[in-house]
């Protein structure tokens, strides 16, 4: 405990020093949200697994580090080559480095006029008055230690901004890259994504660690869909095996938009996803799919909530998760049906495969319905690959590691395929396949 | 040398015995029939040539091909030319059907040191035999057997079969839930694939899918032995007098 709250006194001493480099800054209307965010982190603390919401994951290693927040953008060395890989090709690249925009890496300009996207400092100097109603107002009601750490330190993450009755025809990509200081640093990435009315957009979120060392990635992504707006929000974590990885998005939903995340997380030693999605308003459409591959010692928890504020929405989630090693994987599916909420369609799904005798999963779909005239179904499996299907494999000549291999994908592949942003699913298609050692399908 | 020679073979499960000893030779280019009443030990004995794990061999030997076949794993089996089709084919959603044939067909093609094949020769060849079986291609793209109805399910068997070219086929109870039109299609297929340089063991309670596919040998297993072999007649005598009429010949013989 008390290395925690010496924790916390290790930020807010950091946070007088980044105060200190903001000069006139420091009278904007934003300024007051970091320090709002600071004393918050104060009174909260850091979370303890005491507390129910962090029961099955020990956040402890991350809380005990004197991480440095990086405020300063620096390339670091990296290069186009190095990320080239991670790029998807058909995509605008906006590119990060520690959290950092950087213009020398991305290829934004290439976007129809009229569309604001790239840098959050940028359009927070530019057009203070376009984000200053969403930010850090959107994640109110779902904020914890770390969404609090990361808005005291905001300053920079991905922006975007769709005009109505818009259509960005191709994906855009928001890379984070992580490289390595020479002392222990944390990124904290802050992502505003605004979709007006009429507005249709696929944005991936990629975490991409380059650093060989431990960091700590604490992102925040803010996201409001306006009146029958249409976004798919893919998310790939992977950060190296020694990172920790604290992810936060906060969804509004409007009527009738449409929300899709496909959350993919393949790397980091801890990792945290939360996703909250408020449905507004009526007629929307939600979707969260989610897909975990753990190994080794990772623990990767992934908390889902989603609220039917208001009638006539519908909401399916998918989460798989396949552990193997020692490894620990939790998911936690909220679904609130408030009062008012009638006619709400939800159906949550989360189904894990254990590859291993040591590895562990804690499951725990949490229902809390107020309204009478709803259909909510939920269904949690965990299991092991069936023998019957490996000898079925077998019996026609795969062999055992190959049959469990190609099984493991096929379980995979369900939500994987869910993704349409297209060279985001064959990446990642690969990468399962690379760490299955399995050979391509034709 | 035979393809398959059994001498003894005694198998069990948990502990108690299905198969008291039996005795079974097959030559390359013969249709055996193996039938049996419930619970004679039919699918125990196709399950052991497979090599399921669930059956302990307690005593005996498999000799195909003159090696070793218990010693064998059950892949090891299918790449030296055994095949089972399954009473119960299995659904494996998410692996599509080409795919996965694609993976066993180049595994046996490693085996036999013969070049893997590549997407356009493999093609080919499945649309070569989808005509053969008299497939829809559809049945091609679509997750292994699932979805698939009864006869469905076991004409992809068949058509595993016609991809696969095996030497040794054994067709498990491939005529239970089928009705006859399938019952037909299904056979036919079978009586395409059979050569002078294969043989299969068909296991069946009934005697009508032996209609359509002729065996030239007939051995009813009764109780974990078998107690008679035949010609093809001996089905027909079979359906005639039901299995009691061979337990009570073999009684007497006692």
């Amino acid at each position: 405990m008390q290395a925690i709250e010496k924790n916390i006194q290790w930020y807010q001493t950091r946070f007088e020093a980044f105060e200190r480099s903001l000069n006139g800054e420091k009278s904007l209307p934003m300024h007051t949200l970091r320090r709002d965010a600071i004393r918050s982190l104060g009174e909260i603390g850091f979370p303890t697994m005491h507390q129910e919401e962090w029961r099955f994951i020990n956040v402890a290693p991350i809380t005990k580090i004197e991480f440095e927040p990086v405020f300063r953008y620096e390339l670091n060395g990296t290069t186009r080559t190095d990320i080239r890989k991670f790029l998807l090709d058909e995509a605008i690249h906006a590119v990060f480095i520690n959290g950092m925009f950087s213009s020398e890496l991305s290829d934004i300009d290439t976007l129809p006029q009229g569309i604001t996207a790239g840098s959050l400092a940028k359009a927070m100097k530019k057009n203070p008055e376009l984000i200053q109603p969403f930010i850090a107002r959107l994640i109110k009601g779902g904020e914890n230690a770390f969404t609090a750490l990361n808005t005291a330190f905001l300053w920079d993450g991905g922006f975007l901004s769709v005009p109505k009755n818009t259509t960005i025809d191709r994906p855009v990509q928001f890379v984070f890259v992580a490289t390595d200081y020479r002392y222990a640093y944390a990124a904290q990435p802050r992502n505003l994504i605004m979709m007006a009315e009429n507005s249709r957009c696929k944005v991936t979120e990629s975490y991409i660690g380059l650093a060989q060392n431990n960091y700590f990635t604490n992102a925040v992504s803010e996201i409001v869909l306006g009146e029958n707006s249409h976004l798919e929000h893919n998310k790939l974590q992977l950060e190296n095996m020694n990172a920790f990885h604290v992810g936060t998005t906060q969804v509004r939903m409007n009527a009738a938009s449409h929300y899709i995340s496909n959350s993919v997380s393949l790397g980091g030693s801890i990792v945290r996803n939360n996703i909250t999605v408020v449905m507004d308003a009526e007629g929307s459409e939600c979707t969260l799919n989610g897909l975990t591959l753990c190994t080794g010692t990772q623990v990767i928890d992934n908390h889902t909530a989603i609220d039917h504020a208001k009638p006539h929405c519908n909401s399916h989630e998918l989460y798989k998760a396949i552990l193997d090693g020692k490894s620990k994987g939790v998911f936690n599916g909220k679904i609130f049906v408030r009062k008012d909420a009638q006619k709400t369609d939800a159906k949550q799904t989360n189904k894990t495969l254990l590859l291993s005798d040591d590895a562990t999963i804690n499951a725990k779909p949490q229902l809390e319905i107020f309204a009478d005239d709803v259909r909510c179904t939920h269904g949690a499996t965990i299991g092991q690959l069936d023998d019957e299907q490996v000898f079925y494999l077998r019996s026609r000549g795969i062999d055992l590691a190959a049959a469990r291999d190609i099984l493991t994908f096929a379980f995979a592949g369900d939500v994987i395929n869910r993704i349409t942003t297209e060279q985001l699913r064959l990446d990642i298609e690969k990468m399962i396949r690379a760490r299955l050692d399995i050979g391509h399908a034709e | 040398m035979s393809l398959l020679e059994i001498n003894n073979l005694h198998a069990s499960v948990n502990g108690k015995e299905i198969l008291h000893g039996i005795d079974l030779k097959v030559d390359i280019g013969e249709i055996h029939a193996i039938m049996g009443p419930n619970g004679s030990g039919k699918s125990t004995l196709a399950g052991v040539l497979a090599g399921r794990e669930y059956y302990t061999v307690t005593e005996g030997q498999v000799l195909y091909q003159g090696k070793d076949l218990l010693q064998m794993s059950p892949e090891e089996r299918a790449r030296e030319g055994l095949f089972l089709a399954f009473q119960y084919p299995l659904e494996i959603p998410g692996v599509n059907n080409s795919y996965f044939l694609k993976a066993a067909l180049n595994a046996i093609r490693k085996h036999k040191g013969m070049e893997e094949l590549d997407a356009m020769d493999f093609l080919a060849l499945l649309k070569q035999k989808t005509k053969l079986i008299e497939m829809d291609e559809s049945f091609l793209n679509r997750p292994v057997n699932e979805g698939f109805s009864g006869g469905e399910k076991k004409r992809n068997e068949i058509f595993h079969m016609a991809v696969l070219e095996p030497k040794l086929s054994i067709l498990d109870e491939t005529d239970s839930g089928l009705d006859i039109d399938a019952l037909k299609s299904v056979s036919e297929g079978v009586n395409k694939l059979r050569s002078k340089d294969n043989a299969t063991i068909i296991v069946t309670h009934y005697q009508r899918l032996l209609n359509y596919i002729i065996p030239d040998f007939v051995h009813v297993l009764v109780d974990g032995v078998i107690v008679k072999s035949g010609g093809k007649e001996l089905a027909i005598k079979l359906e005639e007098l039901g299995y009691d009429w061979v337990r009570e010949e073999t009684e007497h013989a006692v």
